[in-house]
This record gives C-alpha cells, structure tokens and sequence, in this order.
C-alpha cells in the first residue's frame, strides 16, 4: 500500500483540464477538488458542486438585524424612556425604518463575510491551506483523492493523455504557505 | 448546460404580426376609444384625468426602452444583445406616444379639465378672486406656452435621440462592423446626461403640477423609479411571450433572470425613493407637504395606499427573492403583470387625487382607458418589431449574450 494520499495533475490549458475531467468521469474515478486559477463556466455543473447555501444565510443574519433593530428602538422609544418628538406617538413606525433597514445591511453583510470566512477556514494567523501552490497562480489542477480510488496508474495514464504537464503524488493533503 | 451547447438559432428570424395579437390589440384599441367617448360625454374630467394617466404611462413605457437601449451602449453590456430589438421596438413607438402624451395635456390644459389649479382666470392677477398667491409666485415657471414649450421640447428631444439610436442599429445590420456601434455608445452618453436631467422635469410638469401648491423634489425620481420598473417589466414580458410562441430561442432562463434582477432591484429602489419621499414629509410634519399625504388618507384613497406598497414592494421582493423564481417563466410572467397593474395604481395614486379627488372611480372609463392604450401600444410596439429582424445580427456582443451563463 503506498502512503500517496492525494494524486494531483496540473493542466497548463482550461480545455485540456476540462478534457481530463471528461476522461476520469468516463472510468468512474471520483474527483476530489479542482483548482483553477480563474472562474470557468460551467465547471460547478460538470463537477456536480452544490450550489452555495450562503444567500440563505445571507437572509437569516438580515431578518435577525431587522428584528434586532426593531426591538431595540422600541424598547428604547417606546417602552423604556418614551419622549416627545414633534408631537408623535412614541411608536411612530416610520422613523423606526432606515434603522431598521441599516441593521439589515449590517449584520447581513457581517453576517456573510463571516460564514464565508468559517467555511473556508480563513481567519487572522491562520495560514491558508492549499493543496497545490501553482494552483493560485498559473496551473489548473485535478486533486483525485488516491485511497478511495485505486489503481494510480491509470490515473496518472488518463491524466497524461489528456494532456497533464505534471502529475504529483501527495503523501499530505495540504502544503502551507510558510 | 447555458454555455457550451451549439444550438443553430435563425438570426434573420422575424416576427409575423397576425393573428390572435392583431386581433385583441385592435380589439382593445377599439373598447378603448368607445370609453373615452362615452366617458368626455359624462364625466370630461374623469375621462381626462385616466387619458393623462395612460399616456403617461405608455410614452414613460416607451422612454424606459430607449432608457434600457442606452443603458445597455453605455455599460457595454454584452448580455442583452440578444434581446435590444425590443426596447428598440419601444423607443421606435416613442414618438407616437409623445404626440398623445403632448395632445393629452394641452387638450385638458386648454378645455380646464387638467391643471385647472394653476391655470386658470385671473389666478395671478392680484385683486382677482380667483388670485392665488402661491401660484402667482410660480407663474414664470408654470405657464401655459412655457409649460407646452417644455413638454413639446423634453419628448421632442427624447424622440429625436429614440429615431437616431434605432437608426443606427438598422445600419448596424445593413453594413456591420464597428462604427454605428460606437456612434450609438456616443449617443448613448448624451441621451442619458440629458434624460437624467430632464425626467424630474417631466414629472413636476405633467403630474406634480396637478397640484400645484405642493411640491417635492423626490418626486422626479420617484417618478423615474415607477416608470422604469414599468418599462423593465413590458420589456420582460414581451420576450416572455414572443417566447412563447416560439420566437427567439437565443434566450435562455439566464437572460430571464437578469431581467428578473433588474425587476427585482428596482422595485426596491421605488420603494426606497417612494418612502424618502414619504418619510421627509412625515418626519416634517408641515401642513403645506403634508397635505399630499392628507389627501391620499382620506377613506377613498387610504385602502388603495397600501395596496399600492404591497403590490409594488412586498410582492416582487417576497416572490422575485429566490433565484429559482427568476429562471422560471411562468412566475417571472406573473411578477411582470402584477407589477405592470400595481403601477397603474401607483400613476392613479398620484393623479386621481389631485384632479378628481374623492369623486374617484373604477368603472368603464377607467377599465376602457387602460386596455385601450394597453392595445394601441401592443399594435404599434408589434408593427415596429415585425418590421426587422428579431436580433441584429451584427451587434458586437451578440455573441457574448448567446453563451450569457451565470
């Protein structure tokens, strides 16, 4: 058993990539990840990434930061210390809007740059986890993930014909920018 | 897959105007022109009070789509080649509806069945009873031949740049090549530094005038906001139903959802614009502003103001918030309907009040009023767009809309 743990191939071409994940597709080898350096179209329909959940987040922080608000000016306004501003009843809704809808904006967007952070593991010292450093720059590249899918060799043979320029055999999944 | 299919599409394709649109539009146009007619013979200022409202709304309609046409040059948007014809169609019609947009208003000028509250005998002639002295104040802006020099000026401007845009587009498709591509991106500039500058202009005029003591500066954008809205939303709905029928197979549910986007978003900035306005006035709480609002909280107007806000903010934001309901037709067909009715309230909210204030009605005239220029615009918006073309073939990004993926 070979300790490879992941099996990377780099494409210097998007089409000769995208060739090389018709090719493992045809075999049935599963493919991890891919890594480009650029957003291509239509390569989350032909991996079969599920669609982003963050809009849905997205609405959940904005109606908290509605009701926040809301709850906040009326208890400040209405319940805790009512006063007289130009003659209005303490709950005069209207007023109670541009906060409400700045609250909105603010903790949605807070609200997402967070998620967006917990679920890429990005936060302040920590050192960002890539699994191949020529993926951010100038190689696009198919991590297949060796253990699940036997037989390297005709991997890295599919990989090869399809036009890979280098085929790596990761024994860790990660390499850390030092 | 949006992207890499290789679908052949008939470019040369054009729309036949036969059929069952011919034969409702004239209908319509018909049913129209009989309830104008009974409506002058009982009740003229009604009657005029809804032609305002329609003609209004079709020539806002119709500047929307030279509005979408230029927007498109200027942005350099690739993603709406496919579908330009339409607007095209639009602000082709567009001087059409200016002439009875223009007849509307001195008709109901010179007859005092509109803008009777600045223009009437001896208003500003002190010692009159009739003297006002608001009014008089205003009177070197708001004057019988400034106010039809300004209005005959604004739509003539407007028409003049609808004829040279879609003029070019034309040579685009007899010559091709870059050159009325840049000239239109030329035209484009200066149409939307002067329709940006003069629309509050043509709102304060036409509809703001009506009640002409009171005044707010929002009101041109808020105007703006209802008549783009209007205009996005028959745009939409046109390729809708020309898809429907078989028609421009180029666009795809990602076209739709652009499209859906624009709805979307600006039906939040009505909203945005509509309730600065309202909030202002409410916050101020000075008799000589609040009296707009006082008006439409009278038991006539107060259910319908509400309806207003949640046919044209609630509705499309609830619906329209998914991406799903975007992409899918028959909902963003729904959307567009819904919100082409709710700004036909809106346009009533603002008139009706300050012409037949709480003698308002829904009935013959109103009903009448609105299919028939629903049917005048949809025979002549359909006779300019059977003319052509459904794409030019030649536009620059053509290509780009074709594969238009998100």
């Amino acid at each position: 058993m070979s300790s490879t743990k992941y099996i990377l191939g780099h494409f210097e071409d998007p089409d000769d990539m995208m060739h090389g994940i018709d090719k493992l597709q045809e075999n049935n080898i599963g493919i991890y990840d891919v890594f480009t350096p650029m957003p291509i179209h239509g390569i989350e329909a032909k991996l079969g990434v599920k669609r982003s959940r963050l809009p849905i987040a997205a609405f959940c922080f904005g109606i908290t930061g509605t009701f926040t608000a809301f709850s906040m000016i009326y208890y400040m306004l209405v319940y805790d210390w009512p006063m007289n501003i130009g003659g209005k009843p303490s709950f005069a809704f209207p007023d109670f809007i541009p906060i409400m809808f700045e609250m909105t904006v603010l903790f949605c967007a807070f609200g997402m740059v967070g998620t967006f952070f917990f679920a890429n593991h990005l936060f302040p010292g920590r050192a960002p986890r890539v699994m191949d450093l020529q993926a951010t720059s100038d190689r696009f590249v198919i991590a297949i993930d060796a253990k699940a899918n036997p037989f390297p060799d005709k991997i890295d043979g599919l990989l090869k014909e399809a036009g890979a320029v280098e085929i790596k055999h990761n024994d860790r999944k990660y390499v850390s920018y030092e | 897959m949006g992207t890499h299919d290789n679908h052949t599409h008939n470019f040369t394709q054009e729309f036949e105007f036969t059929g069952k649109a011919k034969t409702w539009s004239l209908i319509a146009i018909v049913v129209g022109v009989l309830a104008i007619a009974f409506g002058l013979y009982t009740n003229a200022e009604r009657t005029f009070a809804n032609l305002l409202l329609m003609s209004y709304y079709f020539t806002c309609v119709c500047a929307a789509g030279l509005f979408f046409i230029c927007l498109q040059y200027v942005a350099q948007a690739g993603w709406s080649a496919g579908l330009l014809r339409i607007p095209e169609a639009f602000a082709k019609v567009l001087p059409i509806a200016s002439v009875i947009l223009i007849i509307v208003a001195a008709s109901g000028l010179l007859t005092h069945n509109l803008y009777h509250h600045w223009h009437q005998e001896g208003i500003t002639e002190v010692g009159n009873p009739n003297y006002d002295p608001i009014i008089a104040g205003k009177a070197s802006y708001l004057n019988m031949p400034f106010f039809l020099t300004r209005m005959v000026l604004l739509l003539g401007i407007y028409s003049i740049f609808a004829r040279v845009i879609t003029k070019f587009s034309n040579n685009e498709d007899l010559e091709g090549g870059l050159s009325s591509y840049k000239k239109n991106f030329k035209f484009a500039i200066i149409f939307l530094i002067i329709f940006g500058f003069t629309t509050p202009l043509w709102a304060f005029d036409t509809i703001m005038s009506l009640e002409a003591h009171w005044f707010s500066t929002m009101f041109g954008w808020y105007n703006f906001a209802a008549m783009w809205v209007s205009g996005l939303c028959t745009i939409t709905l046109t390729v809708i139903l020309l898809k429907k029928s078989g028609y421009m197979t180029w666009i795809n549910e990602n076209h739709l959802h652009d499209l859906g986007k624009f709805i979307f978003a600006f039906s939040i900035f009505w909203t945005y614009v509509w309730f600065s306005q309202f909030l202002l006035i409410y916050y101020a709480n000075i008799p000589e502003e609040t009296v707009y609002f006082y008006k439409r909280w009278e038991p006539a107007y107060k259910p319908w103001f509400w309806v207003n806000i949640v046919i044209n903010f609630l509705a499309p934001i609830l619906i329209l918030m998914t991406r799903d309901s975007k992409r899918q037709m028959n909902t963003l067909m729904f959307v567009c309907i819904m919100l082409l009715c709710g700004h036909w309230l809106d346009y009533y909210m603002m008139i009706m009040p300050g012409t037949v204030a709480e003698h308002r009605g829904f009935g013959i005239i109103e009903i009448g009023t609105a299919l028939g220029f629903a049917g005048l615009f949809t025979f002549l918006m359909l006779t300019q767009l059977s003319k052509k073309s459904l794409v030019s073939s030649n536009h620059p990004f053509l290509q780009e809309s074709l594969h238009h993926h998100i």
